[in-house]
């Protein structure tokens, strides 16, 4: 497996400039995510990375090699994307060991049936290896694509928001075998998706992307634990991180435009009269959605709590985030 | 508005049996849930009740009128589809007025009519824009729009949401249920999310094969399931199970598993044989003087938890902890279960044994 290094990579669309300048190092063996909203970036990095586009300006690295004149094929990278791409004429098992059947491999076909009856394991599609491609719902399609980078050991890994189209369950499932063969393989994974849960649970490193820009790269709990950026704490946290006045809580840091409280940093039972507006019930952990000073504000209690709407509960910010007017991290 | 009860009601479709005998109450203003996974028979009971589809057996009952076997218009019932099945070529205000004026209702009246809902429902400012341009959150205010101006008895929903990304959806949900507590209008919603079915719902009934499995308020169905499956449809990641061979006798409070001898609610039921304890992962704690063991196998951050996957005698068991806390994958680490949260299943029937912490939540059946 490989490191893949951005230096400096910019890219232009026309008047857009879909990235600016980004610097990035994959090391070996990581799981890397990149998270952001629609147009952030995240799909313009992959296409660089697998030569499909050319950056304007700056260099794409793997294992320390410029990728500028270097074809796609050569640089024997495994893309899934959101969209399946399968050959609609043969089944699902062919499909499987097409990229193992290519001439620069020359896989012995029991290595092929091995390796096609372990990944149609992994991805809970074994009793449709016989069926035609079209004959497979969206999600089976999806999980045939996803099987046809498995089989191969690449260089790395780039995945489009591969688990997007699935269903809850099995997009938890698969979660936790793409973790695992990542970490039996030491594969690298370039991984981009706007899932948090995703993003949390599989990364070793998180790139957080605003409009072109990475803006934050870190592991999840550096990220979720120590955001730069108003932008940066918005995007890990269920339910999302409250934001507010700086100075609705009283004092606060020169240059604070606003504060930000997770759930966790919100004492309860301590400081200010805040209304329960509603109790939302989840089984695990409860809601609270709170009114403080005509603020709305979630966080979460206790699973039993006995409060109910129309209560008052007093609320004491903990160790808050505090921002500047631009959402910089000030403290 | 309206109270809805199902009294024995039951669907054949020729020799296959869509929904079996069914009874539960949809109290008047509640938010009731259908949840199960896709051909549990939830959208049958709705269309039922909606008058779509007819029972083969049993009564309906709207507001203490027995209405089973009459047609869907006589019903008064506002069934949202699709949240984005608009009419195209109309603009938001003609959307939202047109089932008033199949009702023959006059123009000024129906004018009145839609600034009210708009208001309601905050898109007072795009009634005489085009549909087509508006965002997905709008498209579906218009379409609740359209289903709120006739002040029907009471809403049906057919999966609303599902179409929308997981962000969108839980706008969407807060939405709607903060629009049901200001109406307080019965809303009867099909889902297969359990997480959308506890969020927004005051009760949910669980179905599965046709059958209820289950009926109640989302707190009791997540803390004392009547059954495995409900147990493990409900909860994320679901409930833990360990199958063992053992006896839980009248009056007990504990049971061995292995060498281990685990603290439980105390038992009415009493049972031998083929047993399984329910855990849940939030209920499961690293302690090091812990009798039972496990190994941990895998670490899922999430920010303020982290889940833990840990291999036992017993299966595969996931715990939910605080995200401060060091678990090092490959340990042995000692577990505790919290004693009072514990609920035992027969294996032979999946069901509930009866225990003092479950018993008023599993007694009315």
């Amino acid at each position: 497996m490989a490191e893949i290094v951005l230096d400096g990579v910019t890219k232009r669309f026309g008047d857009t400039l879909a990235l600016d300048a980004v610097s990035m190092r994959v090391p070996d063996g990581a799981f890397v995510v990149l998270l952001g909203p629609t147009g952030a970036g995240k799909t313009t990095i992959l296409r660089l990375v697998s030569g499909l586009d050319a950056p304007d300006a700056g260099t794409v690295l793997i294992d320390g090699q410029p990728m500028a004149s270097v074809t796609p094929a050569e640089r024997n990278l495994a893309m899934v994307f959101q969209q399946y791409s399968l050959y609609p004429h043969m089944s699902v098992r062919e499909n499987l060991a097409f990229p193992l059947k290519s001439p620069r491999l020359k896989t012995p076909p029991d290595q092929i049936a091995a390796k096609i009856a372990a990944v149609a394991e992994v991805l809970q599609i074994s009793h449709k290896l016989d069926n035609k491609a079209t004959a497979l719902s969206g999600g089976e399609m999806q999980r045939v694509s996803i099987g046809r980078a498995l089989v191969r050991r690449p260089v790395a890994y780039l995945m489009d928001e591969p688990l997007s189209s699935l269903d809850a369950k099995l997009r938890t499932d698969l979660r936790v075998e793409l973790k695992a063969i990542q970490a039996e393989t030491g594969g690298t994974f370039l991984y981009v998706t706007h899932d948090q849960i995703e993003a949390m649970t599989m990364a070793t490193h998180i790139g957080v992307l605003d409009q072109g820009r990475l803006v934050q790269f870190g592991s999840p709990r550096e990220i979720y634990e120590n955001p730069v950026s108003l932008y940066a704490a918005s995007r890990l946290g269920q339910p999302r991180i409250n934001i507010l006045p700086a100075a609705v809580f009283g004092a606060h840091p020169a240059g604070a435009a606003s504060i930000g409280l997770r759930p966790e940093q919100i004492v309860q039972g301590e400081g200010a009269d805040s209304l329960v507006k509603r109790v939302e019930r989840l089984g695990d952990q409860t809601r609270l959605h709170l009114s403080y000073r005509a603020h709305d504000i979630v966080t979460v209690t206790d699973a039993h709590t006995g409060l109910t709407a129309g209560d008052i509960v007093k609320i004491r910010p903990e160790k808050p985030y505090y921002f500047d007017a631009d959402g910089a991290r000030l403290a | 508005m309206a109270q809805i009860r199902i009294q024995n009601v039951r669907k054949e479709f020729g020799s296959f049996t869509a929904v079996a005998s069914s009874s539960f109450t949809i109290e008047d203003g509640e938010f009731f849930m259908l949840l199960g996974p896709s051909g549990c028979g939830k959208t049958t009971t709705l269309r039922m009740m909606a008058g779509l589809d007819l029972p083969t057996s049993g009564q309906i009952f709207i507001d203490g009128e027995e209405v089973g076997q009459k047609r869907a218009r006589a019903r008064d019932i506002a069934f949202v589809f699709q949240m984005f099945a608009l009419y195209p070529h109309m603009n938001v205000r003609r959307n939202i007025s047109y089932p008033l004026f199949s009702q023959g209702m006059s123009r000024a009246e129906a004018r009145a009519k839609v600034g009210e809902v708009a208001e309601i429902l905050g898109i007072t400012h795009i009634l005489d824009r085009p549909v087509g341009g508006l965002s997905g959150g709008d498209r579906q205010r218009v379409a609740l729009g359209r289903a709120i101006v006739r002040d029907p008895k009471a809403f049906f929903m057919d999966e609303p949401l599902g179409a929308l990304d997981a962000e969108f959806r839980e706008r969407m949900a807060e939405e709607l249920r903060a629009l049901h507590d200001r109406m307080r209008a019965t809303t009867v919603y099909v889902t297969h999310d359990q997480l959308e079915a506890m969020q927004m719902g005051d009760k949910i009934v669980v179905m599965n094969h046709g059958v209820v499995e289950q009926f109640g308020a989302p707190q009791d169905i997540y803390d004392w399931p009547a059954t495995r499956f409900v147990a493990a449809f409900i909860g994320a990641p679901a409930m833990n199970f360990l199958d063992f061979e053992g006896t839980v006798g009248r009056g007990a409070t504990s049971l061995r598993l292995g060498d281990a001898e685990i603290a439980i609610p105390m038992s009415r039921d009493g049972r031998a044989g083929a047993l399984t304890l329910g855990v849940r992962p939030e209920h499961i704690h690293l302690d090091p003087d812990a009798a039972y063991r496990g190994e941990v196998v895998a670490v899922e951050y999430m920010g303020t938890t982290q889940i833990v996957s840990l291999r036992t005698a017993h299966g595969a068991l996931k715990a939910r902890v605080p995200a401060g806390q060091r678990v090092a994958v490959g340990a042995s680490v000692g577990l505790r279960f919290d004693a009072r949260t514990l609920t035992v299943f027969d294996a032979a029937n999946g069901r509930a044994l009866i225990s003092a912490a479950n018993e008023k939540v599993l007694s009315h059946g």
